[in-house]
């Protein structure tokens, strides 16, 4: 129990990576499963974003500059601009088969 | 020997009838449509006239000329350049040539005017024409070639000539067989003449002087004295070749069958090319190389012999013949014997002497008979003819001239040639009575045979048909001129040889330079014997005579009991001893036999190996194609098989699915952080 309380009373490294994982693995699995095309891309979102908090965890903890801050600022750029590009890809899709239902288009398919 | 006189003008003798034929040949269809005939013969004969001219010029030089100096020579150009000598194109005129140019342009020359009359409804009379200058031009070659291989040029050259004209009316079989038979035996006795000559220049140049030069063949033939080959003297071999060659040119046995096939040419070209000029050319070639025979006394005795036989043999024929031009052929062939018999007892300016009086009435006959064959519309037959002696005046007298002369009727020219040679024949030292009876023999024959033809043409009621009588008629002064002219010269000929008691010969004398040791005429040299002998001949001449005009003046001769219905021995005779027929079996039907062996084999046996390797070359590949299908065929499509395998199952990578390319790329990721494999 007191093992528990402080590892959950002192925050550090470990606590944010864990955060992280269960992050990645979330967003994984949303990626994974679902089936709505916008869906996907929030699992997308997820996953950089707990990409992005391992980054500031170790710059805070581990090294002594900023530059885990700097890459992740980096990262939340490059997330916007694919999540546009990614939008602009399901508004084709929804044009070409009127659905965002991923599994709609297999025209590719045998 | 000094150097000749060299000339310039010799080369025209012999170039310019070249000159005529070839313009005439080129041209002549043009010029005889452009201008007509007249221009056509003018071309023709005006080299010939000029070349007489020019022969008679040189004659006058070499009379003016030492005996012992007269050679001239015109040095054309060079032809073989080789290390030790040269073989020119040189033009040699001496004592004996002198004597062939100027019978062959003068007696050639007069035919050439005669065949203006005789060919003048022809067609082709610019393609006669050409023909007839080239072998004026072969001819004259001939004669004054200063080397054998010039020679022979002009040796094969007259072959050539003679094949052509024979055939000249080419659109009969029987003009064109005549003329390849003609040639084609030729050929056998020029393969001889070929091998004379490698011998003779193998063995000169065998003892260091590598030549073909008469003069200089003249000079180291003694050097061949002792040489042998295969057991042979070299001289006798060389000979016995060279006469094989005379044998074909000159008609005698065993190649004689072509002279009376070669009426059916032209009788101009049967009186000049067949009577006064080719065949003489074995004669003159035997009397140039003169002391080359005179070392073989084994092939002297052949040519005797032959020479002897040969003119037996066609008398006898010829008293059978009723075509009235091969009685002149076989006739031919009979004094052609005689001159070689003369060659063979070593008397050879007897045989020249006769080459020479034979050719005026050799000439005069055959134009004489050309002349009745063209009053008669073509007529040839002597059992069509008769009584002519009224109707064409000219021809009936130049011919009784030019009969009695080759009869022997003495003072006319036969007379005197065919005596010196029976004179030698007994007494010369290679003779001896036997050949000497023959040529008795034949002597009368000869009257017998032309009396015959005589009474039988010109005497007589005129057995002619019809339609043809009514238009017999005497021929033009083109042809009546020649005619006259050498009816004299068959009178005046003789004189040039008289017998020794009354003067000598001329002949022999003008000859000495080239005729080395004639006979033995100054040996033995017995007055009673000579006129004993010569009155033998008389006899047996005049017996000839006789018996002709007994069987074919005095009795009307029937017509069907001529020719080949009579009696079993005139038929032998007539159908010339079946020797063509025999040569027929034997050489053609051996050569078509051999042909056909050949054929055969070609058929059988080499189309088998033939076929045969494109039937191998078939079944390999057959094989080849099983290979192929089953073995190559089968790799590649395997290797396709897989290929196409793989790909499908990698065709299931695409989905179309998008959940199951992220998968992938979450699987691949974490595949790679697993193994670390970043």
């Amino acid at each position: 129990m007191t093992e528990l309380i402080d590892f959950l009373s002192n925050v550090g490294l470990k606590h944010y990576l864990i955060v992280a994982a269960i992050l990645f693995s979330l967003g994984i699995y949303i990626v994974l499963t679902r089936r709505n095309a916008i869906s996907i891309l929030l699992g997308v979102e997820l996953i950089l974003n707990s990409a992005g908090l391992n980054y500031v965890a170790f710059s805070r903890f581990s090294s002594g500059n900023v530059d885990g801050q700097i890459y992740t600022i980096f990262i939340i750029m490059l997330a916007a601009a694919e999540a546009a590009i990614g939008l602009a890809i399901v508004l084709a899709i929804y044009q070409i088969f009127h659905t965002i239902d991923v599994e709609a288009a297999e025209t590719l398919k045998d | 020997m000094d150097q000749p006189l060299q000339t310039d003008y010799l080369r025209w003798i012999v170039l310019l009838p070249l000159l005529g034929a070839a313009l005439n040949g080129l041209f002549g269809v043009r010029i005889q449509e452009r201008f007509g005939k007249k221009v056509v013969a003018f071309i023709a004969c005006a080299p010939v006239v000029v070349a007489f001219l020019l022969s008679f010029t040189a004659f006058m030089t070499l009379l003016s000329l030492p005996a012992d100096k007269r050679f001239l020579i015109d040095r054309f150009y060079t032809w073989i350049p080789l290390d030790t000598f040269n073989i020119d194109v040189a033009f040699w005129v001496d004592p004996l040539s002198v004597i062939m140019i100027l019978v062959v342009s003068g007696i050639g020359g007069l035919i050439h005017f005669y065949s203006i009359g005789y060919m003048h409804e022809d067609r082709s009379l610019w393609r006669y024409f050409a023909y007839l200058n080239l072998f004026t031009f072969s001819m004259l070659l001939l004669v004054t070639a200063d080397n054998m291989l010039l020679m022979f040029v002009g040796w094969e050259g007259v072959g050539l000539c003679s094949w052509a004209l024979i055939g000249f009316w080419y659109t009969d079989h029987t003009n064109t067989r005549a003329g390849n038979k003609a040639f084609i035996v030729n050929r056998v006795g020029d393969f001889g003449f070929i091998l004379g000559l490698f011998l003779l220049y193998w063995s000169l140049s065998d003892q260091g002087h590598a030549t073909l030069a008469f003069r200089e063949i003249d000079q180291y033939v003694p050097l061949l004295a002792n040489m042998e080959l295969w057991g042979v003297g070299v001289a006798t071999l060389i000979t016995l070749f060279l006469f094989v060659g005379a044998t074909g040119k000159s008609a005698q046995i065993p190649l004689y069958v072509w002279l009376p096939d070669a009426m059916q040419g032209p009788t101009p070209v049967s009186a000049l090319i067949h009577a006064a000029t080719m065949v003489t050319a074995g004669a003159y070639m035997i009397a140039r190389l003169n002391k080359l025979f005179s070392m073989a006394p084994a092939t002297l005795e052949v040519i005797a012999f032959i020479g002897a036989a040969t003119a037996l043999f066609a008398a006898t024929i010829a008293i059978t013949q009723t075509d009235i031009k091969r009685v002149l052929a076989y006739s031919t062939i009979s004094q052609l014997g005689y001159m070689f018999l003369a060659m063979g007892v070593g008397a050879y300016s007897a045989g020249v002497f006769h080459l020479f009086t034979h050719a005026f009435f050799k000439a005069c006959l055959f134009l004489g008979s050309g002349s009745i064959i063209h009053g008669l519309q073509g007529e040839q037959d002597m059992r069509k003819m008769g009584g002519l002696r009224t109707h064409m005046p000219a021809t009936f007298w130049t011919f009784t001239v030019g009969v009695l002369a080759i009869a022997g009727t003495p003072f006319l020219a036969g007379f005197f040639s065919k005596d010196a040679i029976l004179w030698q024949a007994y007494s010369s030292a290679h003779g001896g009575p036997m050949l000497w009876g023959v040529g008795v023999f034949v002597a009368g024959l000869t009257a017998f045979y032309m009396f015959r033809q005589y009474f039988l043409v010109f005497f007589g009621p005129c057995r002619a048909d019809h339609h043809v009588q009514e238009h017999i008629h005497e021929s033009p002064k083109v042809m009546t001129y020649p005619l006259w002219i050498l009816a004299v010269g068959s009178v005046l000929a003789g004189y040039l040889g008289l017998p020794e008691f009354v003067g000598g010969s001329h002949l022999d004398h003008w000859l000495e330079p080239i005729i080395h040791g004639h006979g033995d005429a100054h040996g033995h040299h017995s007055l009673t014997l000579e006129l004993s002998l010569m009155g033998t001949s008389i006899l047996a001449a005049g017996l000839g005579v006789l018996i002709a005009a007994v069987l074919y003046f005095y009795r009307t001769p029937s017509p069907d009991r001529m020719g080949d219905s009579a009696n079993f021995l005139s038929r032998v005779l007539y159908n010339k001893y079946y020797i063509d027929e025999v040569y027929q079996f034997v050489f053609v039907g051996g050569t078509l036999v051999l042909a056909r062996v050949g054929a055969a084999f070609d058929r059988y046996v080499i189309d088998t190996i033939v076929d045969g390797t494109a039937k191998i070359t078939v079944v390999v590949s057959w094989f080849n194609g099983l290979f192929d299908k089953y073995i190559v065929d089968m790799l590649v499509n395997a290797v396709a098989n897989v290929t196409f395998a793989i790909g499908n199952n990698f065709r299931r990578l695409q989905t179309g699915n998008i959940n199951t390319y992220l998968y992938v790329v979450i699987g691949v990721v974490v595949f790679m952080l697993l193994f670390q494999l970043s």
